[in-house]
């Protein structure tokens, strides 16, 4: 890979990700099982659409670019899979911002290539929101005209190398939590996505955790670089699962559709429960005094995130939004010049082809 | 120049200020596409250089390994040509170094895979792969800016002429380097010339050929470009990552 070594660190194992490869892996046998079973290929002429649609759906089977659907899981899911496109686009600049000053050269290679992959999702991404009849160009502009969201934790800064680490611990870790139930999306072109985007994430997560460790047992400066980011980054990435479900607007619909599979809340907790026993052989706190194991409910209470934060940096006053979407602006305007040069000279190319074939 | 030590670190420092400097088009590139191909191009040169970097320092052997050599050094102690350390400027002009320094590196690459030191020829058979792709990709950009749109053409017209001062002292003469950097002229010109053409731009032509690299004297650029890279690695003397 490029020349450089990009083994799996030590003590980071398929357990430090809370097992959560093997269930993508499960998750991409089902899919491969689903298709070998085939479904029906197509309603009868005289067949209710919408009958149909739930009768795919209700066997688990996956519904195709091709099939009809009702305009709401459409529209629902172009949402969706366009934010989750944005977030990993805009979500390349905090850890990006890390790449020139990363203080090894095999930390640079291995952070340079972890936001090239978040490219790669993006561009994945965008390609399956094109299968629901939109252009990646009208996306992109909802993006930069504030009319669709990215993934708020993108919105904190990056103070120090150890957030490069808390991010792949926390903010990848939290979001292979949300995105491995879609692995099983009823619409076949995202789950198909989230299959192969989740196996990245999940080395990302690794290697934060990995970074992290490498702190918390460094020098006495290192150490406190480690649980200065947690202590920051840890409720900021509870908040990624969303308000509360009794808050959550989207939710039900989207349960029956299954597109979604499990609450918010359910998410959120399985995440706190993943990351306790990881902070322990890190060594590091997670900077809540509340957090404690709850015989009765088998899993641990925890200290909710403050969501008048999540809600404000939503609605557009977190740290940074506005650098976020004016760099990604000025990236766009500045390459204007270089995209029409390319459709230029694209079209004169194909101009004398017709001419030589005339 | 004198021994493999220092001819090793020049070609290692050529990549590592290349990628370095790649490597800041992270998530600013004119498209998405491109910007995962820069940092492809970034990696390889990253790659290139700790591979360098590490066997320059077993050949000097002192115990400096690929991060000692990187950050501990002064901008004095670079041996890279100035052409790598330019700014990145504008698309055109990113894409004049790259196709300049792919024109230099795959002739360079491919006469170290046949050089007589076996790890420098085994890093050269890998590296000229590597900057085959760098050439096609430098030289596809070149022509679409130049044959592209009027305000591409002047862009890449004027980063060509920028840039091409800088070619030169690739190629200044050193007779009792595994591979003498002069010989590789003629392979440089094949190219440049035919790619120039097709793009409708014209080969600069003047005799200022701003030269220092190689002995460690350098543009103003490069101390910031170290004083960044190199900041964290500092600030915790002997401290693992
Ligand atoms: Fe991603
Ligand atoms: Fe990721």
């Amino acid at each position: 890979m490029y020349g450089n070594d990009f083994s799996a660190p030590n003590g980071a194992t398929d357990e430090a990700s809370g097992g959560l490869l093997g269930e993508v892996e499960a998750a991409e046998a089902e899919l491969r099982a689903a298709a070998a079973r085939g479904r029906r290929g197509g309603p009868a002429p005289d067949e209710d659409l919408a009958a149909y649609f739930a009768e795919v759906v209700d066997a688990e089977q996956k519904i195709e670019p091709r099939d009809w659907m009702p305009d709401a899981y459409r529209r629902t899911l172009i949402r969706q899979i366009a934010q989750h496109a944005h977030s990993e686009i805009i979500g390349m600049q905090p850890e990006g911002n890390w790449i020139s000053r990363a203080p090894s050269l095999k930390r640079k290679a291995i952070l340079l290539a972890k936001v090239q992959d978040e490219a790669g999702h993006g561009l994945y991404l965008y390609a399956a929101a094109e299968t629901l009849g939109i252009s990646r160009d009208e996306l992109v502009q909802l993006l930069l005209d504030g009319r669709q969201k990215y993934s708020s934790i993108f919105n904190y800064p990056t103070l120090s190398w150890a957030d490069v680490g808390a991010i792949g611990w926390l903010v990848d870790g939290a979001a292979i939590v949300n995105q491995v139930p879609l692995c099983r999306c009823s619409y076949g072109p995202y789950a198909r996505a989230m299959i192969r985007v989740c196996k990245e994430e999940s080395f990302h997560q690794r290697q934060g955790y990995e970074i992290l460790h490498t702190l918390a047992h460094g020098t006495p400066a290192q150490q406190a670089m480690a649980q200065d980011s947690v202590d920051r980054w840890w409720y900021p990435s509870l908040a990624m699962f969303g308000p509360p479900d009794g808050d959550s607007t989207h939710s039900a619909q989207s349960m029956a559709w299954k597109i979604k599979r499990f609450s918010n809340d359910d998410l959120r907790q399985r995440f706190v429960d993943m990351c306790v026993q990881q902070a322990e052989i890190l060594g590091l706190r997670i900077p809540d005094a509340d957090l404690r194991w709850n015989d009765e409910r088998q899993a641990y209470d925890y200290t909710q995130p403050d969501y008048d934060e999540l809600m404000q940096v939503i609605s557009g006053d977190g740290p940074c939004n506005r650098e976020r979407m004016a760099h990604r602006r000025a990236a766009h305007a500045d390459g204007a010049w270089v995209r029409e040069a390319a459709a230029a000279y694209a079209a004169k190319r194909a101009g004398q082809k017709e001419t030589v074939a005339a | 120049m004198n021994g493999p030590f220092d001819f090793t670190l020049s070609l290692a420092d050529d990549a590592l200020i290349a990628a370095q400097r790649l490597a800041e088009w992270t998530t600013r590139a004119p498209e998405m596409e491109e910007d995962i191909a820069l940092a492809n191009i970034a990696l390889d040169q990253l790659g290139a250089a700790r591979l360098l970097l590490s066997y320059a320092g077993e050949l000097e052997g002192a115990g400096r390994d690929e991060d000692a050599l990187a950050y501990l050094r002064d901008d004095r102690e670079f041996r890279n040509v100035l052409l790598v350390e330019l700014p990145n400027d504008d698309f055109a002009v990113t894409m004049a170094k790259l196709f300049f320094l792919a024109a230099y590196q795959l002739p360079l690459y491919t006469a170290l895979a046949g050089c007589a030191d076996e790890r420098l020829a085994a890093i050269g058979a890998k590296a000229r792969k590597e900057s085959a792709y760098h050439l096609d990709h430098g030289a596809l950009w070149v022509k679409r800016l130049g044959d592209g749109t009027e305000e591409s053409h002047r862009r890449m017209q004027a980063a060509v002429d920028q840039v091409w001062p800088y070619t030169h002292e690739l190629f200044v003469a050193d007779p009792a380097a595994p591979v003498d950097p002069a010989t590789l002229r003629p392979a440089f010109d094949e190219v440049v010339g035919p790619v120039l053409a097709e793009a409708t731009l014209t080969q600069p032509g003047g005799a200022w050929a701003p030269a220092g690299g190689r002995a460690g004297v350098h543009t103003e650029h490069l101390a910031y470009l170290l004083a960044e890279m190199q900041v964290l690695h500092r600030a915790h003397p002997g401290a693992k990552w």
